[in-house]
């Protein structure tokens, strides 16, 4: 087993099958700070940098049984250069793949900053024997992605059998180590609690990942400001006491420019400035990208926007 | 492999793309306020010029800009006053249905939300107050209130089992410039529903957003003299007290104001309730959820710039977790954002004024200098204007001024404790007993903890959380009588036997 | 040969005890000496109805009920004795029906006055009523039935009690503190004192650690006793010698709201 990474007081390992002295999140109280946070008024020169922050910071997804190696070449494209008509727009942070099409997609990005993500692991459940899962990684690994976006066993979670899936994780964490980042899913959508929230995030952090990650986009509930905060509170609780630093993921149902700028405001006054970089905060999405270059587009020529002018993909 | 272990660790170095993240300024637009040069003295349905002749500058505190000259009331003033109340308590007011009484106030809630950015624009420029709160705070409470208070208009004799409740008769309300329009509320709402008429005052530096109320008012076609307005300062208000024909007072503000009006309407047997300051403690136990506890914290000590009475500015953390409450404390501090009220953007706003800038600096040299530690988070404030950094004082003895007397400004002192017996007997330590808060996980140690605590509100897990249905109001020297809730009609009926 | 009777000795009532004046000082009234308390007993009485005032506050409702019936069984055993100082038999049977009226409140007062109040927003929120503190009492006249109207809505609600009797007919008050020290009443909640209201009741009005006072049985010095008490805020009620009303128990009540987050 790996060698366990610093972690706060009362987190220390070896885990019990409860944890002791996790912390708890009063959920109204939580809710409320995040409205608050959610209602700053982003403006003019302030939004095209958080507009442009976004998208660096994107991992361009898409996770569907319909993907095709033309589908995902031209979303590679797309995330290389998402606005051909504006050369100042930036690329996107990687492209976000199913472990079948990660060639395709390395392929595309080859020669340029993109990074390849892959989901592993039985993604979206999670529900399959832990050799499986381990040779899926494996696999991913080998086949050249720089980031694994793992999911936990919310089954074994939700009956209390903490010690596996943190074990699980360092497994899967002892086959990135070195090779690719590490992002653990924990699926807030599905834990019921913030308290879960904060216990299963802590329990990715211990098993090794590099970032927590909301939701894999397939649940009911996914990404929501409350959760994120609750997250994020724990990265700013670990980095703390030990000066270790995760990054962090929001992922599923982000469409709109506005709440991307709601999710870096949290960012911007939770962790600060030092999280404000794609090497430490991602927002997975499919369709957002095209709102925020729409918003961006408006905020430059002063015109609200068609999106017939930016190209689907 | 080598190559990308290479990459990954260097994309792992990488620095922050950005030195800073400024949000541009988001001022809410002040053209829809439109201030007179000057206001007269709102008595019985309109406006007239003061008998007193005299009027003052009231002002913008965060730019020290005048915004309107106002009347200067003096005894003539206010005894016409009171007439007018009088007048329309004999006449129109106390002879309307009760259900028309009603409708009334419900007109009132209803213009009172229609005009809300005007009003929550106004309030944050003469009493320099973050629009954010004036916006989703103080004018949708006010509103509430009126709303709340309507519904029982026409069901008092529920409210009061085995009496038969009649109205005083005239009631003189003087309120506090912390939160102008929503104080106005609740003294208006309870005592209209109940068929009085008031006469009312408000502060001397923040008499606008009542006058502009005074339109709400004409807008809802109140009988005239039911709601008169008369502004000036403390002299105004002690004519009030003193008049004879006032049947009740309603006062909140400080202490030492609070007694004076009592010892003035001693004997007389005119009723009296009284809302005045407090020193509340905000305890914080070390099961408690840290993060929102900190946000209590914040939100307790630094809503409205700490101009409120029932402000959490005592804070016991409980040993254990002292130095992880206090690291996240000031890390919290330097997010906030100083500044122009009228940004949509602004936490913490202006000092109301002059005289209270000087009281909080006097008080915060007397913690330096009695030897607590005071911590303040780098912060630009703008030129002109009364400002106050947020504060805080660690190493603070129960013995300090700061931890004894109602500072009424963004200056939090931090007390430790071990136990909570301790906190118990340090909390209630103290002349007051407005209000207190606690976080805890442990359901049993909230209840005995509220149970203990001598104070009228306690907040449990959260701070500084007002509705119109929960009564409000102090054990000891922070008063007496209730605001809000069915509690808050008692101070304007009397209650005859059944 | 005629047996000589044996006097009684009437004496203060503070902390469960009956000590004379510390300043051993008597007067005469109703053709007996009785005690003429000082500003140093009154004090005393104020410093141990406070005491009182934790143990009594934290009993249960029922557990008050139950002393405030029992002290109307004291009074009837010795409704004689209480007769032949009161102003009639009368007087003493109203007195009775009275503790036993307010005994009864005890556990119902809190369903009466508190609430739950449904706020806008995820909290739970409610009031429930409190004792104040320490209560000064100056009993009106009739001296058994207004000291007791005056004194049951007071203690039925949890506060203690610091009661300056009928300087004119000051025995039946000592008779009564005799009811109070046999019927389990805990020592300080009920402290009674006799002699010059002139002397006291400017001292227990200005006192600091008292928290409200009745002056029902006040005359020309109550605005000056009411200013007094604005020193600490005192709540000052001037209700009737002879009524029975819940909301003569609410007025010595605080009201306190609690809030609390509703959350998963």
């Amino acid at each position: 087993m790996a060698t366990a990474p610093a972690l706060p007081g009362g987190f220390e390992l070896p885990l019990e099958p409860r944890l002791p002295r996790l912390g708890s999140v009063d959920a109204v109280a939580l809710e409320e700070r995040a409205d608050v946070l959610s209602k700053r008024s982003i403006k003019r020169e302030s939004k095209v940098f958080a507009l442009e922050l976004a998208i660096r910071m994107m991992d361009l997804t898409t996770l569907e049984g319909a993907d095709t190696p033309g589908k995902v070449a031209a979303l590679s494209s797309k995330g290389i250069r998402p606005d051909p008509t504006d050369p100042g727009i930036p690329s996107v942070a990687a492209i976000c793949v199913y472990p079948n099409l990660v060639p395709y997609a390395l392929e595309r990005t080859r020669g340029t900053d993109v990074k390849v993500a892959s989901v592993a692991t039985a993604f979206p459940s999670g529900q399959s024997p832990l050799q499986v899962k381990l040779d899926e990684t494996r696999w991913v690994v080998e086949a050249g992605a720089h980031e694994v976006d793992m999911v936990i066993d919310r089954g074994a979670f939700l009956s209390g059998r903490y010690a596996q899936v943190y074990d699980e994780i360092v497994r899967v964490k002892e086959i990135c180590a070195g090779h690719a980042h590490l992002k653990v899913i924990i699926e807030t959508g599905e834990l019921g609690t913030y308290d879960n929230v904060r216990r299963a995030s802590l329990l990715a952090i211990a098993g090794g990942a590099d970032f927590i990650k909301t939701s894999t986009g397939k649940a009911a509930t996914n990404a929501t400001l409350p959760v994120a905060l609750c997250m994020l509170e724990v990265i700013r609780d670990v980095h703390e006491e030990t000066g270790r630093v995760v990054g962090m993921k929001v992922a599923g149902g982000i469409r709109q420019s506005k709440q991307a700028v709601q999710f870096l405001v949290q960012v911007h006054e939770t962790l600060g400035l030092a999280w404000l970089t794609p090497d430490r905060y991602r927002i997975g999405a499919s369709t957002l990208l095209n709102d925020v270059l729409m918003q961006i587009r408006k905020e430059r020529t002063g015109r609200y926007q068609n999106p017939d002018y930016f190209t689907v993909d | 492999m080598t190559e990308r272990k290479q990459d990954v660790a260097r994309r792992a170095d990488k620095a922050p793309l950005a030195a800073a993240w400024d949000y541009a300024p988001a001022p809410e637009a002040r053209d829809i306020v439109r201030i007179q040069e000057r206001y007269g003295l709102f008595i019985g349905g309109k406006f007239v010029e003061p008998l007193s002749g005299e009027r003052y500058m009231t002002i913008d505190p965060a730019r020290e800009e005048p915004l309107s000259e106002v009347a200067q009331a003096n005894r003539a003033d206010v005894n016409r006053a009171v007439k007018a109340a009088r007048g329309a308590f004999e006449g129109a007011w106390s002879k309307l249905r009760p259900s028309e009484r009603a409708k009334y106030l419900f007109r009132i809630a209803r213009i009172l939300q229609e005009r809300s950015r005007e009003f929550a624009v106004l309030e944050s420029l003469n009493g320099g107050k973050p629009i954010r709160e004036s916006r989703d705070v103080d004018v949708p409470l006010a509103a509430a209130h009126f709303f709340y208070y309507a519904g029982w208009a026409d069901k008092l004799e529920y409210a009061f089992p085995n009496r038969k409740p009649r109205p005083i008769g005239v009631a003189g309300q003087i309120i506090p410039w912390n939160f102008p329009l929503l104080m106005l509320a609740w003294k208006i709402a309870p005592a209209l529903a109940a068929g009085n008429t008031v006469v009312l005052k408000p502060a001397e530096t923040t008499p606008l957003t009542a006058l502009l109320f005074c339109d709400v008012v004409r807008q809802a076609e109140l009988p005239p003299g039911v709601v008169n307005i008369v502004t000036g300062d403390g002299r105004t208000g002690a004519e009030i007290v003193s008049h004879p024909g006032v049947d009740k007072i309603a006062f909140t503000g400080s202490t030492e104001v609070g007694k004076a009006i009592q010892r003035t309407l001693a004997g007389t047997g005119k009723r009296l309730t009284l809302e005045l300051g407090g020193k509340a403690a905000n305890i914080i136990f070390d099961d408690a959820p840290l993060d929102q506890a900190v946000e209590g914290i914040i939100n307790g000590i630094y809503f409205n710039q700490g101009h409120v009475c029932c402000a959490g500015s005592r804070l016991f953390v409980q040993e254990s977790i002292y130095e992880a409450t206090i690291a996240k404390l000031k890390r919290r501090m330097r997010t906030l954002r100083v500044g122009d009220p009228l940004d949509k953007n602004t936490d913490v706003g202006a000092i109301n004024s002059k005289q209270q800038l000087e009281k909080i600096t006097s008080l915060v040299q007397s913690g330096v200098d009695e030897g607590a530690e005071l911590y303040q988070p780098p912060c630009k404030l703008p030129e002109r204007g009364y400002w106050f950094v947020p504060t805080v004082f660690t190493n603070v003895a129960q013995s300090y001024r700061i931890a004894q007397e109602e500072i009424f400004g963004p200056v939090l002192s931090v007390l430790t404790v071990r136990t909570p017996d301790e906190a118990i007997e340090k909390a209630n330590n103290t002349p007051y007993g407005l209000s207190a808060g606690v976080w805890t996980e442990k359901g049993s140690r909230i209840l005995a903890m509220a149970q203990r605590l001598r104070a009228g509100v306690v907040w449990a897990n959260t701070y500084n959380r007002f509705d119109p249905a929960s009564p409000f109001g102090g054990y000891k020297e922070s008063g007496f009588g209730r605001e809000g809730g069915r509690h808050g009609l008692e101070a304007y009926v009397a209650l005859d036997d059944a | 040969m005629k047996r000589l009777p044996v006097q009684k000795t009437y004496k203060l009532f503070i902390g469960g005890a009956f000590p004379r004046s510390e300043s051993g000082r008597t007067l005469v009234a109703e053709g007996a000496n009785i005690a003429r308390a000082s500003r140093k007993d009154l004090r005393d009485a104020v410093r141990i109805a406070r005491q009182a005032g934790v143990g009594w506050a934290k009993a249960t409702a029922y557990n008050r009920g139950q002393v405030l019936y029992r002290i109307a069984e004291m009074m009837e055993t010795r409704r004689s004795e209480l007769a032949s100082v009161a102003s009639s038999a009368g007087e003493v049977d109203r007195a009775i029906d009275r503790v036993v009226w307010y005994a009864g409140w005890a556990d119902k007062i809190a369903q009466v006055v508190g609430t739950a109040n449904p706020v806008a927003g995820p909290y739970f929120n409610f009031t429930v009523p409190e004792p104040t503190g320490v209560v000064g009492i100056l009993a009106p006249e009739p001296p058994l039935l207004g000291l007791v109207s005056r004194l049951s809505p007071v203690i039925v609600g949890g506060n203690t009690a610091v009661v300056i009797a009928s300087e004119a007919h000051p025995l039946v008050a000592i008779e009564l503190a005799e009811c109070l020290a046999t019927a389990d009443v805990p020592p300080g909640v009920v402290n009674i004192l006799t002699g010059l209201r002139t002397e006291l009741a400017p001292w227990l009005a200005s006192h600091m650690d008292v928290s409200a006072l009745d002056l029902t049985g006040g005359d020309g010095d109550v605005a000056e006793l009411e200013r007094l008490g604005a020193e600490n805020v005192k709540r000052v009620v001037r209700g009737k010698a002879d009524r029975q009303s819940p909301y003569d128990i609410t007025a010595f009540l605080e009201l306190k709201t609690v809030w609390h987050p509703i959350g998963m």
